[in-house]
């Protein structure tokens, strides 16, 4: 099969996360790009969380979607390599995120708030009450804190700065 | 294989035990937790740390070079391989105990990390800069929750001296570096263990400060594990762990 770079990138970044399906590895800053060797192609991705169990659904995703391409030899390699950070959430995952009912970071990992003890706001991605307080710092995925909105009553997930 | 490499896969394993058992001990809370946040937090930290413990395995793996995979250390090897610090061993006891022995590690591992990010493997510098982020919730939770139950009731408060009586013999020993730690080849490369003492110190003092937290003094501090000298607790670990690629070797999904 003839070599497309352009139609291998377009088959990529259509692949979606297992965990949040409204966002493709893309929007999500897990899509790394691919090298070519020969007529193999490597895709390159790397975890959000080192213990994500996503990432082997991930790995057999991309590989099911560039065999619908019709691209058979491909291998998904791992790195750890420019770390993975919410910053990398491009400006189109962070509207899905709240869309979806996901609220997203609110700082940039960048100013190191994140790591004190200051309490932050996460607007609700309901109502968008700033009147929410954090449930637990460990939500139903790892890259996931669980929240209450005080107003609409509503609990919700926030995805936390990395 | 080469000595100076046959080190640093030593030292390797070292890391990665300390972050699988713990890893895997945390593991039996899960569906067991207190109350139903604190099971999912528990369960994060686990999974995080067996994350840690994976990427570790699969540097060993190439390092050795010789065909193994990341699970061959896991679920293979006999109690006197593990190199793991006894504290990541102890059961899990009352939340208290989880606690204290949790913020123990923490206040250990979230240093540890913070010099390898210099270490000179590329490696070892690249697992340290995504896991150090992990670790910084961990340390933050456990603080948390030290604090709550230290300056808490009067039972919680008692039941966490106790936890902290019974474990505060095994804290130091991640501090004292082992023969491996020492070798001059890993200069650079491995972390000085003793180096982060004081600031592991600092925290730990200034946090049971805040739980209103008495450290007791230590007896006979225990060490041994990072030589291969276990307590008893491991061997039940690894019946539970390695027991399907005992009983069905090669076994697979």
């Amino acid at each position: 099969m003839v070599i497309d770079k352009l139609h291998i990138e377009d088959t990529l970044k259509q692949v979606t996360d297992p965990e949040i399906p409204v966002l493709t590895i893309q929007d999500l800053g897990i899509y790394q790009g691919f090298d070519l060797e020969g007529d193999k192609i490597i895709v390159k991705i790397t975890p959000t969380y080192t213990g994500c169990p996503a990432m082997d659904m991930i790995s057999v995703n991309v590989k099911s979607a560039m065999q619908e391409a019709g691209y058979t030899n491909v291998e998904v390699k791992l790195i750890l390599s420019p770390t993975w950070t919410t910053d990398m959430i491009s400006k189109d995952g962070l509207r899905k995120l709240k869309e979806y009912g996901i609220a997203p970071p609110v700082e940039k990992t960048t100013d190191k708030s994140y790591l004190s003890d200051e309490p932050k706001i996460v607007p609700c991605p309901q109502c968008e009450s700033k009147n929410t307080e954090m449930i637990s710092h460990f939500g139903s995925t790892a890259c996931k804190a669980l929240y209450k909105c005080l107003d609409c009553k509503e609990p919700f997930d926030y995805f936390k700065c990395y | 294989m080469d000595k100076n490499k046959n080190i640093l896969l030593q030292y390797v394993l070292q890391l990665a035990d300390n972050a699988m058992i713990l890893g895997q001990r945390l593991g039996e809370l899960c569906g067991h937790g207190p109350i139903l946040e604190q099971d999912i937090a528990i369960t994060n930290i686990s999974l995080d740390l067996i994350g840690e413990a994976r990427v570790l395995y699969s540097y060993a793996a190439e390092i050795e070079g010789n065909g193994k995979t990341e699970d061959d250390y896991p679920y293979k090897r006999d109690i006197l391989d593990w190199k793991n610090i006894l504290l990541v061993e102890q059961p899990n006891g009352h939340f208290g105990h989880t606690i204290v022995r949790q913020f123990m590690f923490d206040c250990y591992h979230y240093y540890h990390l913070t010099e390898m990010r210099n270490s000179s493997d590329i490696r070892l510098a690249e697992i340290a800069k995504k896991t150090i982020k992990e670790a910084t919730y961990h340390l933050k939770y456990s603080s948390e929750w030290m604090i709550r139950l230290g300056d808490g009731t009067e039972e919680s408060h008692a039941k966490m001296q106790e936890a902290l009586s019974d474990l505060i013999r095994f804290f130091d020993e991640a501090f004292i570096p082992s023969k491996i730690e020492k070798e001059e080849s890993l200069k650079g490369i491995a972390v000085d263990c003793e180096r982060i003492r004081n600031r592991a110190w600092e925290k730990f003092r200034s946090v049971c400060e805040e739980a209103t937290l008495k450290i007791p003094e230590v007896e006979y501090p225990q060490e041994g594990g990072k030589n291969g000298l276990h307590s008893e607790q491991l061997g039940f670990i690894l019946a539970d762990l390695q027991f399907l690629q005992r009983a069905y070797p090669n076994s697979n999904w």
